[in-house]
């Protein structure tokens, strides 16, 4: 028996052993540089910027006179351009992605379409930004203000959300739309029943993800939301609340932190709002994966 | 052509040709379906008993690019006229997989996906359906204490008999059966044999089976397709001891398919 097992192992030759450690050794370290990286890049901004966090800091304006720092615009700002953001793109992208899985008959012209949305995810945001100042800022004269800033972002984040909403769809299996229409539903009734319910979890993860890519955007919002580092004027009636949006201009946290990089050479305010960003990208994630594990288990 | 003639038919198919783009899947089927009884498809794999069987509940809509000649007449009606109600149609008449395809909802829910789609929203009247439908599929007992469950845990059989529950909830008057049984152990599969010799007493069943033995044990009638014709159409015993066709009788003895 003994003897049985040493010929097994001496099949290995040790040329093809030393290879095997050699390879073994080579993919450990990589990643255990990939891990240290990791650790270090995530140390550092904590290490730089937690120490100039406060509750000041995340929830006052800023003002030179009082000599006071703050990011509270920025973070309303981010909240406000994320939620125009998914209040125009969320119909408009799981609107046409259930057309296209659904319904176009024409499977040519699918294609074609898919091929470019997939080319349009892939599409350097600064173009999005050229786009958008031409078309929102000065064509539809909105000009430098958070509403253009929002609809910028839906023709970025547009692809996206119609590839991963699409994605999703494809994995209902046919036999649940063919269960459904056997029994007399009619299309729609078909996908709101069976089709949205077992791929909601795609969906709403792909949603998330796009939230995180809002957050994560600057170019874009550089050119076209601005670069205001106040609150925003938002006034009493809700009239004028959505007028203020058309004309006010408004950083979110990646632009602020810009500002403070760059324009300000204040890297102790930018690391600051490195970390709250940070955070936020942390929560998405958490959020993400949460919500796709407890709608997958309904 | 046959006896079933002497019997009232249900649904007739007349000079009925399909097309898959250059496919000519289905040649100048001609067939009356009595009702009462069961009705089993029988052939080589692509003869067209399962493209057949999906014409009578217009299902083959659904394939692009196919093209349809010739007349289905249900109870009279032509279901490829201009003015029909496809989804009136498929309510009349029901469909069953192959593969069993309950929703991913609860055991209640998928039986009563079929009424509600049909305007019941009566939470009593509901319940009453969703009884008789499981009591009818035989697998009441089986599940009355977990309606509430998803249908995705129960064994393949019995997800099978939550189907045909499902679609006998809408009070079909035709029952399709694509292979039913086929994935299924012959303990699901008898049950399911029983069952739809129950069921011939109240709806019309047609069965596409690749299953001899089972079209012999419980079908009244058969059909043998060969290449998108129908060879022919009779009595079951009669087809299975006196095939009136030498390609009919060499299939049935296992020669070729």
């Amino acid at each position: 028996m003994e003897e049985k097992n040493l010929s097994i192992s001496r099949g290995l030759s040790s040329r093809r052993r030393a290879y095997d450690l050699g390879m073994r050794a080579l993919l450990y370290s990589s990643a255990l540089l990939v891990c240290a990286l990791l650790v270090l890049l995530m140390g550092y901004i904590l290490f730089k910027g937690i120490p100039h966090l406060s509750w000041q800091f995340l929830s006052s304006e800023e003002s030179v006179i009082k000599g006071i720092e703050g990011i509270l615009p920025a973070l309303i700002n981010t909240l406000y351009v994320v939620i125009a953001t998914l209040i125009i793109v969320l119909p408009l992208g799981v609107g046409s992605a259930i057309y296209l899985t659904e319904y176009a008959a024409n499977k040519k012209l699918v294609s074609a379409i898919e091929f470019a949305t997939e080319t349009l995810s892939g599409m350097p945001s600064i173009i999005f930004a050229l786009v958008g100042v031409m078309v929102f800022c000065q064509f539809m004269s909105l000009g430098t203000s958070l509403l253009a800033g929002a609809f910028s972002l839906v023709m970025m984040t547009l692809p996206t959300i119609i590839r991963t909403t699409q994605e999703s769809l494809k994995t209902v299996p046919q036999s649940y739309r063919e269960g459904s229409l056997a029994l007399g539903g009619g299309k729609w009734h078909m996908v709101r029943t069976v089709v949205l319910p077992s791929s909601v979890d795609g969906i709403v993860t792909g949603c998330i993800l796009a939230v995180g890519r809002i957050v994560g955007e600057s170019a874009v919002l550089m050119f076209t939301a601005g670069m205001g580092m106040r609150l925003a004027k938002y006034g009493d009636t809700p009239v004028e609340f959505f007028e203020s949006l058309f004309d006010s201009s408004g950083a979110t946290l990646t632009v602020a932190l810009y500002n403070y990089a760059k324009e300000r050479a204040d890297f102790n305010s930018a690391f600051a709002v490195a970390v709250v960003l940070l955070v936020i990208a942390f929560l998405i994630n958490i959020a993400a994966k949460l919500t796709g594990k407890k709608l997958k288990k309904r | 052509m046959c006896d079933s003639h002497t019997e009232k038919s249900v649904i007739r198919s007349e000079k009925l040709n399909l097309y898959y783009g250059e496919n000519h899947a289905l040649k100048d089927v001609s067939l009356d379906i009595p009702a009462h009884r069961i009705s089993a498809l029988i052939g080589p794999s692509g003869c067209g008993k399962s493209t057949f069987l999906k014409t009578l509940n217009r299902m083959n809509d659904l394939v692009p690019g196919v093209r349809i000649e010739g007349q289905v007449l249900y109870k009279g009606q032509d279901i490829y006229g201009k003015d029909v109600d496809v989804t009136g149609l498929r309510k009349e008449i029901g469909m069953v997989f192959q593969k069993a395809n309950p929703f991913p909802m609860s055991i209640y829910d998928n039986i009563a996906y079929g009424p509600r789609t049909h305007g019941i929203r009566s939470r009593a009247r509901l319940d009453e359906i969703v009884e008789r439908s499981l009591r009818d599929a035989a697998i009441w007992d089986e599940v009355k204490d977990r309606l509430n469950k998803s249908a995705l845990g129960l064994s393949g059989g019995q997800q099978q008999r939550i189907c045909i529950a499902r679609a006998l909830a809408v009070e079909p008057q035709v029952l399709l059966m694509d292979e039913s049984t086929s994935a299924l152990d012959p303990i699901s599969t008898s049950k399911i044999e029983e069952l739809a010799m129950e069921l011939k007493n109240r709806y019309t069943v047609i069965m596409v089976t690749h299953n001899m033995q089972q079209a012999l044990r419980i079908s009244d009638y058969t059909a043998f397709f060969l290449l998108g014709e129908l060879v022919e159409f009779g009595d079951t015993q009669t087809i299975f001891s006196r095939p009136a066709h030498k390609r009919t009788e060499a299939y049935i003895t296992g020669r070729f398919g």
